[in-house]
């Protein structure tokens, strides 16, 4: 039984369709990466699902519960976290305030010291700097932020938008070395990124995706192994 | 009893006892000037309510005309008490606050558009009031049917200190709405929708509630402030009610007097409707327009030096002071 469900979802902006056709599924506790190439459409299948935008065909469950078309809102509640492309904290609002807006719906706001305390135990950076403006930290503590902030709602699937876009390169493995401590703790992940090569090495299973359509799928050491990824994204 | 709030009280006290202190030749003159001020102080606080959410408007003057005029002409024409009048005009003010939110939220029109698409509507009620010119006046404005004496029906008075009252208790209301918005959880969710409404979204925020909700807000609140002024100078004009001239009126003594803070539109508005006053007393006819020249350059040096507004620059301030030697011990 999965815990999500993406069948035959087509969605786009405007004129313009960004996603053909696209059916996916993450089971509970899994961690699962989308890759692929600039513009494949991986931002948009996250938007989806967390419902910054509706699809135009096709249907999504999640927990059992059809949330195709429905308000962000709402899929927030249902337990889904999005941390969107580009860290989107709100900069000028302390550190913990931040978090105090990840656990911004009623459920998670009643076990928000709780979901506080764990959230500084994993990232104690954060712990840190609770008192300073979230603006000021460093483009990996802002993504350390921004995952905690997706914590604080006590999600059942996290969803990761190029959580290494615009990191330094040890911030990178760091940013990781993170995500995996989280999918240890037993969080249900489903990841987008370009760095093919590191994601590979932390999530169960992978979906390959280009120009909007679902290329490959596989266990992520067998995908990892296939010539063609590893020339063409690996750069083996 | 913390010492600004004992110096609250006390002001609070001096007010109430305005309209009795020996003011001699110039109490008349003094209780205009102090209705003036609580009236646009209200305003500009129902303004900031959307303004500090970085909804910025520059179209308030819409909803002050329709709250002035829908009062005005059901009084004039049907005679219909300016207290049901009221009620009627906040409705109607309601309904077109959400039908300029609902599409500027729902196509996520922000920042210097939303701006753009709110001077539009205030130009529009001001064009509609001018062309709509057997029934509104036009550009003439229309005086308040007289009741002919004092009747709290008509809500007309001939002594100030009836309206003085009156504007006290308006602005004591527009400061605990503030304040209890100031305080709830929409100000945190309005808050995270201002900085970065994707963000917002995905925390779960109805960002779409929150910004009709507080634009009806600000709107209904700002209608009120358009009945008081209505009933209090008795004419109403869709120059000085609608418009970009009073839209951008009431922006600048909010923004002068500090939109963040509970008492900053209070303070900015006292300053401009002073300075307005002082600066026309001494030039009085001699060099026209050197009034506003003074005016507007001490906005634009105001809005670059002090960019959280007079009273908020000056609390935050007070409060680095206050601070610093509890550090120094710690």
């Amino acid at each position: 039984m999965s815990l999500l469900e993406l069948r035959g979802v087509t969605a786009g902006y405007g004129q313009f369709t960004a996603l053909w056709d696209v059916s996916l599924s993450v089971a509970a506790g899994e961690a699962v990466a989308v890759v692929g190439p600039n513009g494949a459409g991986k931002t948009t299948l996250l938007r989806v699902i967390s419902g910054l935008i509706a699809p135009r065909a096709g249907g999504l469950a999640f927990d059992g519960a059809a949330l195709g078309g429905k308000p962000a809102y709402e899929i927030v509640a249902h337990g889904v976290a999005h941390v969107p492309e580009g860290r989107r904290i709100f900069p000028v609002l302390t550190v913990s305030d931040n978090l105090k807006m990840g656990a911004y719906l009623p459920a998670a706001r009643r076990r928000f010291a709780e979901s506080l305390e764990r959230v500084y135990a994993l990232f104690p950076v954060l712990a840190e700097r609770r008192a300073q403006r979230a603006g000021s930290l460093s483009g990996g503590e802002q993504q350390m932020l921004a995952i905690g902030r997706a914590l604080m709602s006590r999600p059942k699937l996290i969803l990761l938008d190029e959580p290494s876009m615009g990191l330094a390169p040890v911030m990178v493995l760091r940013v990781f070395d993170l995500i995996r401590r989280i999918r240890e703790e037993g969080y249900t992940i489903l990841v987008v990124e370009q760095n093919v090569r590191q994601v590979l090495k932390l999530v169960d299973r992978a979906y390959l995706l280009e120009v909007g359509r679902i290329k490959m799928e596989g266990r992520a050491a067998e995908l990892g192994e296939q010539d063609f990824v590893r020339k063409a994204y690996v750069g083996l | 009893m913390t010492p600004g709030r004992a110096l609250g009280l006390a002001l609070a006290a001096l007010l109430a006892a305005g309209p009795f202190l020996p003011l001699g030749g110039m109490k008349e003159y003094g209780l205009h000037v102090m209705v003036q001020i609580f009236i646009w102080s209200f305003i500009g606080g129902a303004w900031s309510l959307m303004g500090r959410f970085r909804l910025v408007s520059l179209g308030h003057g819409a909803f002050l005309g329709l709250g002035a005029y829908a009062t005005t002409l059901l009084w004039n024409s049907w005679g219909l008490t300016p207290w049901l009048g009221g009620v009627l005009a906040v409705l109607l003010t309601a309904v077109v606050a959400v039908i300029v939110a609902y599409p500027c939220s729902r196509f996520q029109v922000v920042g210097h558009y939303f701006a753009l698409v709110t001077l539009a509507v205030g130009e529009v009620v001001r064009l509609l009031i001018i062309a709509e010119r057997n029934w509104t006046g036009g550009s003439l404005g229309v005086s308040l049917r007289p009741a002919g004496r004092d009747s709290l029906v008509a809500m007309q008075f001939a002594d100030k200190r009836v309206f003085y009252y009156a504007a006290f208790v308006l602005w004591l209301l527009g400061l605990w709405v503030w304040a209890r918005v100031d305080r709830s959880m929409a100000r945190s969710a309005m808050e995270a929708i201002g900085e970065d409404e994707t963000a917002a979204a995905s925390v779960g925020i109805h960002i779409t509630r929150f910004k009709i909700g507080i634009t009806v807000l600000s709107a209904s609140l700002t209608a009120v402030g358009g009945v008081a002024y209505a009933q209090y100078i008795s004419y109403v004009n869709p120059d000085t009610l609608a418009g970009i001239g009073v839209s951008l009126r009431i922006v600048f003594a909010v923004v002068l007097g500090g939109m963040y803070s509970l008492l900053g539109a209070t303070v900015g508005t006292a300053l401009t409707i002073a300075l307005g006053e002082y600066l026309r007393i001494v030039f009085g006819l001699r060099f026209i327009g050197m009034a506003e020249t003074i005016y507007g350059l001490l906005l634009i040096v105001f809005i670059i030096f002090l960019p959280s507004g007079i009273y908020g620059s000056l609390r935050d301030l007070v409060q680095r002071l206050r601070s610093a030697p509890a550090r120094a011990e710690a």
